[in-house]
């Protein structure tokens, strides 16, 4: 999740070092896109602090993007969130270059595709990238597979080696058995698969999403998001993922950028965005949020104060507490995986007993969490438990631990939480 | 490969011009219409133009006729040997099956096309023309029609393609299109003798000039209204332009290149007749014979043939047109 930071250090050492793989695949800098008769604004310093209704009244031109930058690693899922007219189609449609910017560059791997000429482009489309549209955009006269095998087909590539591919493609959106349906007999559901099949038949590196679900009703919206997390799982593709949607939003994206007016406002984690927003519109988005479920124990643990390991005695172990005057401290094993924690209490019993072996003691021990789980989750084991929470990344190691009066914070106020990166 | 959105012309500016145009339109009628009035109260009917310019105009337009006829000579044999090509294979294709045989294939054709209906009206109308002793004259001239009606798709294609991907000349096309079709269609034989005589080739040709219209336009208008979600996915592939023109925008907009197609077959239908006066042969050749000879029986007999070739030819390309469409809506 905490990309924002790594991502940053990366980027400097990839460029001090003059190292080709780098971290971030898409760089959008200083990107305009203006509509109408004073295209100059882009490029005056005038147009630095105009508005856009102030462009639209004395200029005549609509300002669609208003000096855009980000980047997008690799694998990540960059979801743009705004208000109907943020400039959001127009910002994906620049991306592939549907939609010629009037200023800016846009870098994927070094390469400014802006520059591109025209069989670049045609390569580029065909290759690195490929989008999903909020209406389909299928064919109508042309059958299930013959969609999804578009971009194949068009790169020349014989229909065995398309159609098996295309196939692959098929299985991987859940349509097998319906190769040879036309888009009119199938739900609005199955034909946005369809479309997702044929981006991903194309086996691109990024995938332009906008608004792809939006058409949907909100029960298959809802799975096909569910199946989009679990396909991203697996084939971590680089997604620009547009949206109005902010709970589709903190779903599905590693880091949210909000747009008003053609300009980004915020780009955060979801975390980032729900507990810091960065001005009132933002807010306002995130007013209806349920903190429970996007709120996660990664922002709300602390530092464990204090580490036991397990081939401690007990006694040890009463003697460090005692020490540092805590209540319970987390126990790892020799990897450095948490195994559980203990109280004062625990350890005191233990040692009177006579035993040597610490994991005998942890008898009211909470099993540790992942980092990712939700509030939702974790207010009822924290409840119901005598002591602080042990947090663990992917590999099992201990990372942190969550404190029942950091958990309520959480919920009410956005004070007194850490920032996630 | 960037077509420009019609959305990215500066409409705000444009509709004022258009109002402040209008206004000075209306103001400047206005005045004449005084003018006029004044002037027919005190000349009455009398009142002569000042200078009579329609000679010199049409004798400036002879001209240009002339000249283009010597100088093109080239080019109007070169149309003309063409044309009769295609002209004979046509007529010997249509003639070269016996007519049981192409009675029994258009029946079927129409059967399966327009149905059961349909296909009886297609067999007792040739069946007629056939008892009627009008057989070879029908081919002859559905041989002319075929002609005219295969170089305007030919022509129609390209030109409808082109005028889709180009606001400007399609701006330009327009009103020539709509000149051409609403010209008498007599006004086209004039120069159709002098470049090719007479004959079946100014027939074609004439019959070209003043069919042509609609195939185009029904092709600007069919490219234009393949949805711009659909042409904008397919682009965002890496699809080129050409390939979309014939994988996407021809195949969606068919409907409508056949409906227009259907048109122009219809339109050179009715030329058969005026055509005959340049020396084209056929039903044509038959009717303007009866009404020098005063039959007006004969007359009426070549005439119904040409509705009932009409009909035939209408729903079958109907029919096509309805396939297509059904096609398109994936049914
Ligand atoms: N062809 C165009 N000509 C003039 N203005 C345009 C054009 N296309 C878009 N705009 C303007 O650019 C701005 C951004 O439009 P855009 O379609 O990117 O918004 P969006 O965030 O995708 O909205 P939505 O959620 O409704 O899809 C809007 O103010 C729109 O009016
Ligand atoms: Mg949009």
């Amino acid at each position: 999740m905490a990309q924002n930071s790594t991502s940053a250090v990366a980027d400097r050492s990839a460029e001090s070092e003059g190292l080709v793989v780098q971290k971030n695949l898409v760089k959008v800098e200083g990107l305009w896109k203006l509509y109408g008769e004073n295209q100059s604004l882009a490029t005056d310093a005038a147009g630095a602090s105009i508005t856009k209704q102030e462009a639209l009244e004395k200029h005549r031109t609509v300002i669609a993007l208003k000096d855009v930058s980000f980047s997008v690693d690799r694998a990540e899922t960059f979801v743009v969130m705004g208000l109907s007219g943020s400039g959001k189609s127009t910002l994906v449609r620049c991306l592939i270059r549907l939609i010629e910017p009037t200023a800016g560059r846009i870098l994927v791997e070094n390469d400014d595709i802006l520059q591109y000429d025209e069989s670049q482009l045609v390569q580029f489309r065909r290759r690195k990238v490929a989008m999903v549209f909020q209406h389909f955009g299928l064919l109508p006269h042309r059958r299930v597979i013959e969609n999804a095998g578009w971009g194949l087909e068009i790169q020349g590539i014989s229909k065995e080696e398309r159609y098996e591919r295309t196939q692959t493609a098929l299985d991987l959106v859940g349509l097998q058995g319906w190769e040879h349906a036309y888009p009119r007999e199938l739900s609005g559901g199955m034909q946005q698969r369809v479309g997702l099949a044929r981006a991903l038949a194309q086996d691109p590196e990024i995938m332009l999403m906008d608004e792809p679900f939006s058409g949907l009703d909100p029960l298959i919206r809802r799975s096909m998001q569910g199946e989009l997390v679990k396909l991203q799982r697996d084939l971590k593709k680089t997604i620009v993922f547009i949206t109005h949607d902010l709970h589709e939003a903190l779903r599905l994206g590693d880091r949210i950028a909000i747009m008003r007016d053609g300009q980004v406002v915020q780009i955060g984690t979801p975390e980032d965005i729900v507990l810091n927003p960065a001005d009132e519109y933002v807010e306002e988005f995130t007013r209806d949020i349920n903190r429970e479920e996007v709120l996660t124990a990664s922002s709300v643990m602390d530092k464990a104060e204090i580490v036991l390991l397990n081939s401690q005695t007990p006694k040890e172990a009463l003697e460090i507490l005692l020490s540092r005057s805590l209540d319970s401290g987390c126990v790892v094993n020799d990897k450095g995986e948490c195994v559980g924690s203990v109280t004062v209490d625990e350890v005191a019993r233990a040692s009177k007993a006579g035993s040597t072996d610490l994991a005998s003691a942890m008898n009211g021990s909470t099993k540790p969490v992942s980092k990712d789980t939700s509030f939702g989750q974790l207010i009822p084991l924290s409840l119901a438990s005598d002591r602080p929470i042990p947090v663990v990344d992917d590999d099992g190691k201990l990372v942190g631990e969550v404190h029942r009066e950091k958990l309520a914070a959480g919920l009410g106020s956005r004070n007194h939480i850490n920032n996630v990166d | 490969m960037d077509y420009p959105l019609p959305t990215e012309k500066q409409g705000i500016s444009f509709s004022q011009l258009q109002n402040s145009a209008l206004f000075v339109f209306g103001l400047g009628a206005g005045v004449v219409a005084v003018i006029v009035f004044a002037a027919a109260a005190i000349w009455g009917s009398q009142m002569e133009f000042p200078i009579d310019a329609g000679r010199s105009v049409g004798a400036r337009i002879d001209a240009v006729v002339d000249w283009t006829n010597i100088n093109g000579d080239w080019l109007f044999s070169a149309i003309k040997i063409v044309v009769i090509k295609i002209l004979i294979t046509m007529e010997d294709a249509l003639l070269w099956m016996p007519w049981p045989g192409l009675v029994v294939l258009v029946t079927l054709i129409s059967l399966r096309l327009g149905g059961t209906f349909v296909a009886a009206f297609s067999f007792l109308g040739m069946m007629g023309m056939g008892l009627l002793g009008l057989w070879e004259s029908a081919m002859e001239t559905l041989a002319l029609v075929f002609t005219a009606v295969t170089l305007s798709i030919g022509i129609a294609l390209p030109v409808g393609v082109f005028a889709a991907r180009n606001n400007r000349f399609d701006a330009v096309l327009r009103p020539i299109l709509d000149g051409m079709q609403t010209m008498p269609s007599f006004v086209y034989l004039v120069p159709a003798i002098m470049f090719f005589s007479l004959g079946n080739v100014p027939a074609v040709m004439a019959t070209i000039v003043y069919a042509v219209p609609p195939a185009i336009r029904l092709t600007n208008l069919g490219i234009r209204q393949v949805s711009p979600e659909i042409v904008e996915a397919a682009r965002s592939f890496g699809t080129t332009p050409m390939q979309l023109l014939t994988k996407v925008q021809i195949p969606m907009a068919m409907p409508t290149i056949m409906a227009g197609i259907n048109q122009t077959t219809m339109m050179a239908l009715a030329m058969v007749v005026i055509a005959s006066l340049v020396g084209a042969g056929g039903l044509g050749e038959d009717v303007n014979r009866a009404l020098g000879r005063q039959e007006p029986g004969a007359a009426a007999i070549g005439g119904m043939s040409i509705v009932i070739m009409a009909i035939v030819i209408d729903r079958l390309t109907q029919g096509v047109v309805k396939k297509r469409q059904d096609a398109l809506r994936g049914t």
